[in-house]
């Protein structure tokens, strides 16, 4: 029977509370935020008003700034090509995989993602410190003390490490949608092994392999702990700015132009992404 | 004034009326089929019953009361879905007692009449299962029980059998007949299986498109289909397209491609086109040259309790059915007789065009 | 039984590696009776685990954060149960615009989300209040509750709700008898993960947080630039604790694959 369900209160009155609760923390802070970023900033008393484009220009111009974007872009994305090449193999590897050894390894891959990004990028800090093990190997291979923190590769690594699971989870779920026959009638076609993976599983993971990537970079671009704890003071990335200027420089309206620039770069993203991507594979794979 | 009664019950979808002027009467303790293929509404009209769809226009009349725009759940009405719904956080005991808690039954008496429900489907020893601990047949009868505790005053079945395999739906068919007559509630079943409505039923209405075609009761209905649809639907049949040639009294000489046959006349006129169709199981095949029309046996399919046979003729293929009674069976490339009874010919005015695959029909 | 060979295990393994050491190192260290950050290579020692005990900063955020995500995940489990069955079962007008809302704090950056709470709270006076901290919390955690309940109720047999209405229940009795035990795993799995995501949570909180609600993560961060020593392994120590109880708990409850890629 597909008839309607015994009758309840109206959905509007249901979902009521929540959509009270988002449109004053979500949507409104957001609205004040835009606006902020449009208002004048004194420096002497610290007051904002008026309307002005300077913190826009500002940004958008000045090579401070622009260079900050630039090592934040490249971090991103260096990070998310390091994600790919390790997290689609490792993805492919797990599925493959007989249970109980999937089901204990995903968990084991995945489960670091619930744990505070804090204690990710502190034992970063440790692993890679002048007392840590990696240092200790190298004196001991004859290498010598390296410095490894506070350099644009320490950040790099952390992201991976954080991002990573970011990358797997929709590789994973593209990979459980693949027919299995499909890879084996290949190979009855005369396919060898890198052929078939190439040619017929690469494909249709692809949307996940998107996916996955925007994710972690929309991430990476946005990271702010890892950066702050393994970056040093001098390796700024575009969170650093805001939040100099939210809580140093109380430049506000300036922070606020950061911040609605990064949220539009997200959601400009991920609305290509829907638009352009999905609607290609949606209707070669359905 | 029969138990159950619906009057010219309508429901309209915007522009689509999925049910019209549906009138029905049923009997107390009556047992009555919903036949019809996907769309025809017979589901809408059970779900109407049950109160979960409500009628655009016309009445539900139960025991006299007037239950058209009653909630659902005070109608009282014992209902086994398609899919059995069960409870799936619930013993199969919980499940079967959880009409008594809502009518709220003491613990004690609740406790002995879904004891005798359970007995009544034969699952006294699972009463502490869980319905995923049960097989499909099981979870059916859960479901029964659970509908008929309540001592509903009509029970209402959706399509019950349909997710049974083949040989269970066979037996459960009359287990349901059984237990039914034994509890002696009035029964409404909606099924798009002729074989089920037709053995279990006191009387099967056949619906299409949205509309009542035909009340009666399943002999009749299959010896005397009122329309070319429900003589489809119901059962094989062969069609024998011919043209009257004379009217003597009470017969008719009907000439089937230049062979003349003799049929009852009842009102037919000289010169008119008939198809006469006959069932399967109504033909006879005796010695060549006897019978009505020649024929030569073109294949023979061996089904169990049945043969059955493709007979080349002047008409084109006929199908025919002999049972299984030890005697040898005819071999392919025999000529034969065709005969049968003219009474049960049924002449339909006009032509008929060739009936669809029965297999094809959709469910 | 793997179908791998031997080189995709050998890469297998060491991704596995990389993923554990940090967590692994923290672990350890958090046990060395060193003065400074060090494996434990002469012995085990609780003293660091005691230093944290005995820092009042510490402590207090740790019970901060606790409460925090109890309340949250409790409060977000509340809004989200009727919000979940309002999108999933009814057509109407919204429907499409509120479920992208309650999406929403997945794809807005936590900084961004931060710094406009932040603001808010600057203009209605709320900073420091642990009652805001809370709402903003539970706002971030809601959409993880949401997609589990959305799962949960779209694969649900409405058949078996209109099975206990016929019985003569009341829309509450089905509700409380049915609907709700029925989709009690997505209930308390989304508890579950709302609450690890609220008491992980470090970016938002850092600017919403004042002295005396800050929570966990955030101390441990303001810490740990300022100096790093081994207490910051023991309080990491913790959290990886707590985190492994609610993963396994999680686990059980839900299964934890299904929780973090979804039911397929």
């Amino acid at each position: 029977m597909s008839a309607a369900a015994p009758r309840f209160p109206t959905p509007l009155i249901l979902s009521a509370p929540a959509a009270l609760l988002f449109a004053a923390l979500i949507l409104t802070p957001l609205v004040l935020t835009a606006l902020l970023s449009f208002n004048e900033f004194e420096h002497a008393t610290g007051r904002t008003h008026g309307f002005t484009l300077d913190h826009y220009l500002a940004v958008l111009t000045d090579s401070y700034y622009l260079e900050i974007f630039l090592r934040t872009f490249r971090v991103a994305a260096l990070a998310t090509a390091i994600c790919v090449v390790i997290g689609v193999p490792e993805a492919y590897i797990l599925s493959r995989m007989g249970n109980p050894w999937r089901s204990v390894f995903l968990l084991v891959v995945l489960a670091p993602l619930l744990v505070s990004v804090v204690v990710r990028a502190f034992g970063w800090s440790m692993l890679l410190g002048p007392e840590g093990p990696i240092n200790a190997a190298l004196v001991a291979l004859g290498f010598g003390r390296m410095r490894l923190l506070y350099s644009e590769g320490t950040v790099i690594v952390a992201l991976v490490h954080v991002m990573l699971p970011f990358m797997v989870i929709p590789v994973w779920t593209s990979l459980q949608k693949l027919d299995p026959a499909v890879e084996q009638a290949a190979l009855s076609f005369g396919a060898s092994r890198g052929t078939a993976i190439l040619r017929v599983v690469a494909p249709q993971i692809l949307p996940g392999i998107l996916s996955g990537s925007l994710i972690v970079f929309g991430l990476s671009a946005s990271a702010f702990a890892i950066p702050g704890l393994l970056g040093g003071r001098r390796l700024k990335m575009v969170a650093t700015i805001v939040y100099d200027q939210y809580l140093s420089d109380l430049n506000w309206p300036m922070g606020a132009a950061v911040a609605v620039l990064l949220l539009a770069a997200n959601l400009i993203v991920m609305l290509t992404y829907h638009r352009v991507v999905e609607g290609h594979y949606r209707r070669r794979l359905g | 004034m029969s138990f159950l009664e619906l009057r010219d019950i309508t429901k309209r979808y915007g522009t689509l009326n999925a049910v019209s002027d549906v009138t029905l009467s049923v009997e107390k303790g009556e047992f009555v089929s919903l036949l019809g293929p996907s769309g025809c509404g017979k589901t809408t009209t059970l779900q109407m019953i049950a109160g979960f769809v409500e009628a655009t226009s016309g009445s539900i009349r139960l025991d006299g009361r007037d239950i058209t725009h009653a909630k659902a759940n005070t109608r009282g009405l014992g209902i086994v879905f398609q899919s059995y719904a069960l409870f799936p956080h619930m013993t199969v005991f919980d499940n079967v007692s959880f009409g008594l808690e809502m009518q709220r039954v003491p613990k004690a008496e609740r406790k002995d009449r879904v004891d005798e429900a359970l007995g009544l489907v034969h699952l006294s020893p699972y009463a502490g299962r869980y319905p995923r601990e049960l097989s499909g047949g099981q979870r059916q009868r859960v479901a029964l029980a659970r509908a008929l505790v309540i001592r509903p005053p009509v029970l209402l079945l959706d399509e019950p059998l349909s997710n049974l395999d083949a040989k269970l739906r066979e037996a459960m068919q009359f287990e349901l007949r059984d237990i039914q007559r034994k509890v002696g509630t009035t029964t409404v079943m909606v099924t798009h299986d002729q074989a089920e409505a037709f053995s279990i039923s006191d009387r099967v209405v056949v619906m299409e498109a949205g509309r009542i075609t035909q009340i009666d009761q399943p002999y009749r209905i299959y010896e005397h289909p009122e329309t070319e649809f429900i003589s489809r639907f119901v059962g094989k049949t062969n069609l024998l397209p011919g043209t009257v040639q004379a009217i003597n009294g009470p017969a008719a000489s009907v000439s089937l491609a230049g062979i003349p046959v003799e049929i009852n006349a009842g009102g037919l006129v000289s010169g008119e086109t008939v198809t006469l169709c006959v069932r399967p199981e109504k033909l006879r095949l005796i010695a060549a040259g006897q019978g009505r029309l020649p024929g030569r046996v073109a294949e023979r399919y061996f089904l169990g309790s049945q043969w059955l046979y493709h007979i080349d003729g002047p008409l084109g293929t006929l199908m025919a059915v002999t049972p299984n009674d030890g005697s040898a069976p005819l071999e392919t490339g025999v000529p034969v007789g065709v005969d049968w009874n003219p009474s049960v010919v049924r002449v339909h005015r006009g032509r008929l065009a060739e009936a669809p695959d029965p297999t094809l029909e959709a469910h | 039984m793997t179908r791998n060979g031997p080189l995709a295990l050998i890469f297998h393994t060491l991704v596995v590696l990389f993923m554990l050491a940090p967590l692994v190192i923290v672990c350890l260290v958090a046990f060395t009776p060193e003065n400074t950050l060090s494996l434990p290579t002469r012995g085990f020692s609780l003293r660091w685990f005691q230093a944290v005990f005995h820092h009042p900063d510490f402590v207090q955020s740790f019970w901060n954060s606790l409460w925090l995500a109890l309340l949250s995940a409790t409060l977000a489990v509340a809004l989200a149960v009727p919000a979940a069955l309002a999108i999933t079962r009814w057509e109407f007008r919204g429907r499409g615009f509120l479920n992208t809302l309650f999406l929403s704090p997945l794809i807005i950056p936590h900084l961004v989300l931060g710094v406009a709470m932040l603001r808010l709270f600057a203009l209605v006076g709320a900073t420091g209040s642990f009652g805001w901290l809370v709402a903003a919390h539970i706002v971030i955690v809601t959409p993880y509750v949401m997609r589990l309940l959305i799962a949960a109720i779209t694969g649900f047999d409405r058949s078996v709700e209109q099975a206990a209405y016929s019985l003569g229940a009341s829309e509450a009795t089905v509700f409380r008898r049915v609907t709700l035990p029925m989709i009690l795993p997505g209930v308390t799995g989304g508890w579950l993960i709302a609450f690890i995501n609220s008491f992980d949570e470090l970016t938002m909180s850092i600017f919403i947080t004042s002295p005396s609600t800050v929570t966990l993560p955030v101390r441990m961060y303001m810490y740990a630039t300022e100096s790093i020593d081994p207490m910051m392994a023991a309080v990491s120590a913790i959290i990886v604790g707590i985190t492994a109880v609610a993963v396994l708990l999680l686990d059980r409850v839900y299964g934890l694959d299904r929780i973090l890629v979804g039911q397929h």
